[in-house]
């Protein structure tokens, strides 16, 4: 075990590195870049020793990962942004092909106005693609994140491609320490890679002609049931992590002082770090509050939120909205509470567009929800 | 050059596809695949051929077969390529296979960027010069003047010169051919195949639905294309380019190429040059242009 101390970019490129992935496929984007320049480094020093393909756009890049994929090789790629929304049609062909690619996305700010800090409107926006979807806070979380994923991708009970978020420069671009396995605890984890299905000329099958009616509901019907399945083997992929490697990131949710709490705030990613030094000061000023961090989106946690909405109120806080409609996250656990609570859930939209939200906001936004006195979905230190 | 007696009796295209009678895709196929054997892996995006492989859980093809979305085929096959590198699997050939939209037009930008990556593949675009899965809309490839169904008094604008777009990558092996010539067609697939890099080969498709011509004479369209110069037989390899057959003679003066009219006269797509009455200003520009793009071919390849 070495500590590496490297931003969040450099750490996830090591991780995919050390997955061993037979064909990376990635087009530049800031603020994905150091990523990929990170890979290409692995590759001129040759510690990488598949193939690294330089793709002409992203489009491209998830098309050359579907390929390779189909082709029987663990493939990995990374983007952000309009990275992400360009793929937006392979990222469907991916999910319906039941091709386990890894990827990182790097949640950033759509344009226009060209915006290259954070928000997640860009994953959420492909929420419904049927990828697997993380939202990592910590470095160390995305180490193992990725390496995780890459096993769960690839379970025969899933095979489905999988993507991990985090958010531009506050994780992409950050220093944080991160405990490295050695070479062979990653290698007797994920084991050889097994393609479930795979061009092959010993047993030449047609690959996504035309389907009729009936034959495509199962498709769509067998995709939500490895879903559903991944809630189980989420947790579980990540306890045999933890007995490789001593970490544990693996609930759908991490919990944090959650005990006795009236009050549970719900946010994601660099925000849900953030969230428990507010938590903590909370706490000392003597409010009953706890805290649940979404680190999976899809497949939705339903199950655990319905659980938290019988102990306490919920405050969600959302970096990204659904134009028109709310929050996704507010709207998603309000859903899931449907019949089964009667709890006060207050929402707020936080951060769009890169703003800050430090602890002290978040400490100032469940005050308001605690109090009674915020609308029913407020935007956070919106001037008029 | 191999004769047509000698071919491989091997099928990888099977009876009972779903293709319209007439279909100059099929032929293509049939001579593809039995130039390039059944250690092929082909990717496929969305053309005629995606339909003519029949419907799930049946196929036409006794190789493999990827489909991919329309403007992906090279980038996909750019992965299937990595991945059999990683495998040791050099013997195996990787074909992209994709209609004149899928390569003018929606692909063109995956299709650089392979062939610049010198992605060892050969990328076939069999050209019936219009959309013709989605029902006859026009494409880069449509000739001037011909009806569609977005051009329905004629296209407006000139084809694309697709080849000198390829040409300009330098890549090891381009050509052009034409399913009338099986002969040409088994030998250039064949020559791909033993290169190494990206190759290029554009196959072009006589399309009787497509252009209003008869279904029995999908053949005879494609040489009379050739006999006008609107179509020509060529290869270049390594940036020696080498016209074949009747193209070179005409490039050589030493046959009079036939008018273009005595090609499309024959083809509903161009009826209303003639009907009612003849539209001499187009059928003239057609001729004109014919004439300038071989002069073209002169200048660049004779130097004269």
């Amino acid at each position: 075990m070495t500590i590496m101390i490297d931003t969040g970019n450099r750490i996830a490129a090591k991780a995919a590195i050390m997955a061993k992935p037979e064909v990376v496929a990635a087009y530049p984007i800031t603020p994905q870049t150091t990523l990929v320049e990170a890979i290409a480094e692995y590759v001129a020093r040759g510690e990488y020793k598949g193939e690294f393909i330089c793709v002409e756009s992203e489009h491209s890049a998830m098309c050359a990962c579907i390929g390779a994929s189909a082709a029987g090789s663990r493939t990995f790629t990374a983007t952000s942004s309009h990275g992400l929304l360009l793929m937006h049609e392979m990222l469907h062909w991916a999910a319906l092909a039941r091709l386990p690619v890894v990827m990182c996305n790097i949640n950033r700010v759509i344009g226009p106005g060209w915006n290259i800090w954070t928000d997640e409107n860009d994953s959420i926006s492909q929420r419904d693609t049927g990828w697997i979807q993380f939202y990592c806070s910590s470095n160390q979380e995305i180490f193992d994140t990725v390496i995780q994923s890459f096993k769960l991708a690839e379970h025969e009970k899933i095979v489905l491609p999988v993507m991990i978020n985090l958010n531009a420069f506050i994780l992409s671009h950050t220093s944080m320490p991160a405990e490295i396995p050695e070479q062979r605890v990653v290698d007797e984890f994920l084991g050889k890679h097994i393609a479930h299905w795979k061009s092959d000329i010993d047993n030449p099958t047609t690959f996504g002609n035309i389907i009729g009616p009936a034959y495509y509901y199962k498709v769509r019907r067998a995709m939500q049931q490895s879903h559903l399945r991944a809630k189980k083997l989420i947790p579980q992929i990540a306890k045999d992590w933890k007995k490789s490697s001593g970490y544990f990131h693996g609930d759908l949710l991490e919990y944090y002082k959650c005990e006795g709490a009236e009050d549970i705030l719900l946010s994601m990613g660099a925000i849900g770090a953030e969230s428990k030094i507010a938590i903590n000061e909370l706490q000392n000023e003597g409010q009953k509050i706890g805290l649940a961090r979404v680190r999976v989106l899809r497949p939705f946690p339903t199950e655990e939120i319905i659980k938290l909405g019988k102990q306490a109120n919920l405050i969600v806080i959302d970096r990204n909205i659904s134009v028109g409609l709310e929050g996704v996250l507010f709207n998603e656990v309000k859903a899931a509470l449907f019949g089964t609570s009667d709890i006060k859930a207050t929402g707020f939209i936080a951060g769009l567009g890169g703003k800050d939200v430090t602890y002290k906001d978040i400490k100032s936004m469940c005050r308001k929800a605690i109090q009674g006195t915020s609308k029913a979905q407020e935007w956070y230190a919106m001037e008029d | 050059m191999m004769r047509l007696k000698d071919f491989p009796v091997d099928e990888c295209l099977l009876q009972g596809n779903a293709a319209c009678p007439g279909c100059p895709a099929t032929i293509g196929l049939r001579l593809v695949l039995k130039a390039l054997g059944k250690k092929t892996i082909m990717v496929v995006p969305a053309c005629c051929t995606s339909v003519i492989e029949s419907l799930y859980p049946h196929t036409s093809f006794d190789i493999p077969v990827m489909n991919i979305a329309f403007e992906a085929a090279a980038a996909g096959a750019s992965g299937v390529e990595a991945s059999l590198r990683q495998q040791g699997r050099t013997d195996i050939t990787v074909v992209a296979w994709a209609g004149d939209g899928g390569t003018y037009d929606i692909g063109l930008q995956a299709l650089s960027g392979a062939l610049e990556r010198g992605t060892n593949f050969i990328y076939i675009c069999y050209n019936n010069q219009i959309y013709s899965n989605t029902g006859i809309q026009r494409s880069g490839a449509t000739p001037y003047a011909a009806w569609t169904t977005t051009t329905v008094g004629g296209k407006n604008e000139l084809r694309k010169e697709m080849g000198d777009i390829i040409l300009a990558h330098h890549i090891p092996y381009a050509a052009q051919t034409c399913i009338s010539y099986p002969e040409d067609v088994f030998s250039k697939v064949t020559k791909a195949k033993n290169i190494k890099g990206p190759k290029y080969i554009e196959i072009l498709a006589p399309c009787p639905p497509g252009w209003r011509f008869s279904m029995d004479k999908t053949v005879e369209m494609g040489r009379m294309a050739v006999d006008s110069g609107a179509w020509a037989l060529w290869e270049c390899e390594n940036d020696k380019m080498i016209f074949n057959g009747k193209s070179k003679l005409i490039l050589e003066k030493k046959i009079q190429r036939k008018p273009v009219e005595d090609w499309i006269k024959y083809q509903g797509r161009f009826g209303h040059l003639f009907r009612p009455q003849r539209d001499e200003k187009r059928l003239k520009a057609i001729e004109e242009y014919v004439d300038s793009l071989w002069d073209r071919y002169r200048k660049c390849y004779l130097g004269k």
